[in-house]
């Protein structure tokens, strides 16, 4: 990763893609670096397009948004189809497998991962797949060591639904890295 | 909560920990977005240190609550977005009038109306000097970072208790839902400034009179000592409504001349790169991080360009501001909105430099590629 590096979380409100960012953010605070995580969404509670974003910076963010994205997830179609197109050359994109990939994405870094069968199938609840991509994403970037990364998430999610994550954590934690040996290969 | 010295906490929750910090033993409000955190987050800690959460059924009975409670001398505060912000209004001029501390947050939200409701906005920059009738005293404070939320939450209640005032601590969406690095303080070291507060026999008989020299009565908690009348009609030094016009004459001056008063305490600006400037760029609130990434960039190019940025917007830093205007060109105001702090700064300026605007009204935001392409333009 470099000293500072800039991402995108995209998907369905619902999905959890903001959560995704605050874990990642909370994750890379704790290692002591500088983070600014904000996001935008519309009035509704679910469905329409989510989009978060995060600075991780070693020196103080003046600009808190991303301006030249290095990473973009993308959990629908419908946001990889608008975010992927104007990601810069050099940024890693990760979509779910099940999704089309458009020909005039901006980055041909493309990692194609089974985030949303993974967390339907495996883990057994949709709704962890922000949780899957949280593992997966850390796993790609090392952005913080795995106990960080746990401690992170138990700060963020409701009470109650630990093993369950932990589970979503580790599953996700598995693809990132199986997606990493595969790219040095 | 507070044992970690530094917390990732997004603007919002650093204004309930800055309150608390501060003393805030009160919150009355009706959740609305993008503020609604800090109603969520009040809920949750004020229990904890013996304070009182109360959601009130609309905003203009909340800001009645802050009152009712800052009267018999608790730290009180309020969160709201623009509609209810307007709600407010009227008991805002009623503390003002009264001289009764109180902190509201405006979250700001894209209007006019209902507007967008998760989209950023700087439109109640006016709203927070003027929205409530009559001419009144306020102060008004815009962070733009949540560290800055956290110490300007504290500040804001240091100067509405010592100053008797409505402080208003206007927030945008942008650090409102910014989650970034908190330093938190020690309650030793955090300490906000109290009221003063007498319980004497002048006290007991004109509790609205003020001391020699002093320009902020030393009222009592209400309920403590002998008891006296408050009122939003203009009163005496009794407390009692008067149609004296000397009187009148004298508590309205009076509650404004604490303000001016007491200036250089409640100013606060920062300046960056202005000594040989020839390109000022004035912004404020969450604005203004985009402003400073874009005269970073201008100066990488060479363009001789700064960054005045009131932290305190109201009262206005006219006399920083004005030394400003006698030395450069040109001022761009950059701000989320059709122009109403360039009418400020274009006051301030009187002909002396050229103004300009970069305005925005659709709810997004001003980027630093956007404010650069506006420097350029200016600087030639």
């Amino acid at each position: 990763m470099k000293a500072k590096y800039e991402m995108l979380f995209t998907g369905a409100g619902g999905q959890g893609v903001i959560l995704c960012s605050i874990i990642l953010a909370e994750a890379a605070f704790l290692t002591g670096k500088n983070v600014a995580q904000s996001q935008s969404y519309g009035p509704e509670a679910r469905g329409g397009l989510c989009r978060a974003e995060l600075v991780i910076d070693e020196a103080k963010i003046v600009y808190p948004k991303v301006t030249h994205a290095d990473f973009l997830l993308a959990l629908t179609q419908a946001s990889l189809d608008k975010y992927g197109p104007g990601v810069p050359a050099d940024a890693m994109i990760v979509m779910d497998s099940s999704l089309q990939a458009p020909e005039n994405l901006g980055s041909g870094n493309v990692v194609a991962l089974p985030i949303l069968y993974t967390a339907s199938k495996v883990v057994g609840n949709v709704l962890t797949a922000n949780i899957v991509s949280a593992g997966a994403i850390d796993a790609l970037l090392g952005i913080a060591p795995g106990a960080l990364l746990e401690q992170a998430m138990r700060m963020h999610i409701p009470w109650g639904t630990e093993a369950m994550n932990l589970l979503a954590l580790g599953e996700g934690s598995k693809l990132g890295a199986a997606a990493r040996r595969a790219a040095r290969q | 909560m507070a044992e970690g010295r530094r917390l990732l906490l997004h603007g919002n929750e650093a204004v309930v920990e800055g309150a608390l910090a501060a003393g805030m033993r009160f919150f009355a409000g009706y959740p609305i977005t993008p503020s609604t955190e800090i109603a969520e987050r009040c809920a949750l800690r004020l229990p904890q240190v013996g304070g009182r959460f109360i959601q009130m059924e609309d905003e203009l009975a909340s800001m009645a609550a802050v009152i009712g409670a800052s009267v018999v001398g608790v730290k009180a505060m309020t969160a709201t977005s623009g509609p209810g912000f307007s709600l407010m209004q009227e008991n805002i001029g009623y503390a003002a009038l009264a001289e009764i501390p109180c902190v509201i947050v405006d979250v700001q939200r894209a209007g006019p109306s209902t507007g967008m409701p998760t989209s950023p906005s700087q439109g109640d920059y006016m709203q927070a000097r003027w929205g409530t009738h009559g001419d009144h005293p306020i102060i008004v404070i815009s962070p733009s970072s949540a560290q800055e939320a956290y110490f300007e939450t504290i500040r804001a209640f240091t100067l509405s208790e010592r100053l008797r005032v409505p402080v208003i601590l206007l927030m945008d969406e942008t650090v409102g839902h910014l989650r970034e690095g908190v330093e938190l303080l020690d309650a030793s070291e955090a300490a906000a400034s109290d009221r003063l507060a007498r319980d004497d026999a002048e006290q007991a008989e004109k509790p609205y009179a003020v001391l020699p020299g002093e320009y902020v009565p030393r009222l009592s908690p209400f309920g403590q000592g002998a008891l006296y009348n408050i009122t939003g009609l203009i009163h005496d030094d009794r407390g009692f409504p008067t149609s004296s016009k000397e009187a009148a004459d004298r508590l309205c001056r009076r509650i404004m001349e604490k303000i001016a008063m007491n200036a250089g305490e409640i100013e606060r600006y920062e300046s960056r790169h202005m000594e040989d400037a020839q390109v000022c760029v004035v912004s404020f609130g969450g604005t203004a991080r985009a402003v400073q990434a874009a005269v970073d960039a201008a100066r990488g190019d060479g363009i001789r360009v700064g960054l005045f940025r009131p932290i305190t917007v109201w009262p206005f830093p006219e006399a920083a501001l004005g030394r400003i205007c006698g030395r450069v060109r040109d001022i761009v105001v950059a701000e989320l909105n059709g122009g109403q702090m360039k009418m400020e700064v274009e006051r301030v300026a009187a002909g002396r430099c050229r103004v300009h605007h970069l305005g925005r009204v659709n709810g997004a935001i001003l980027t630093p590629g956007e404010i650069l392409a506006a420097i350029r333009e200016v600087a030639g």
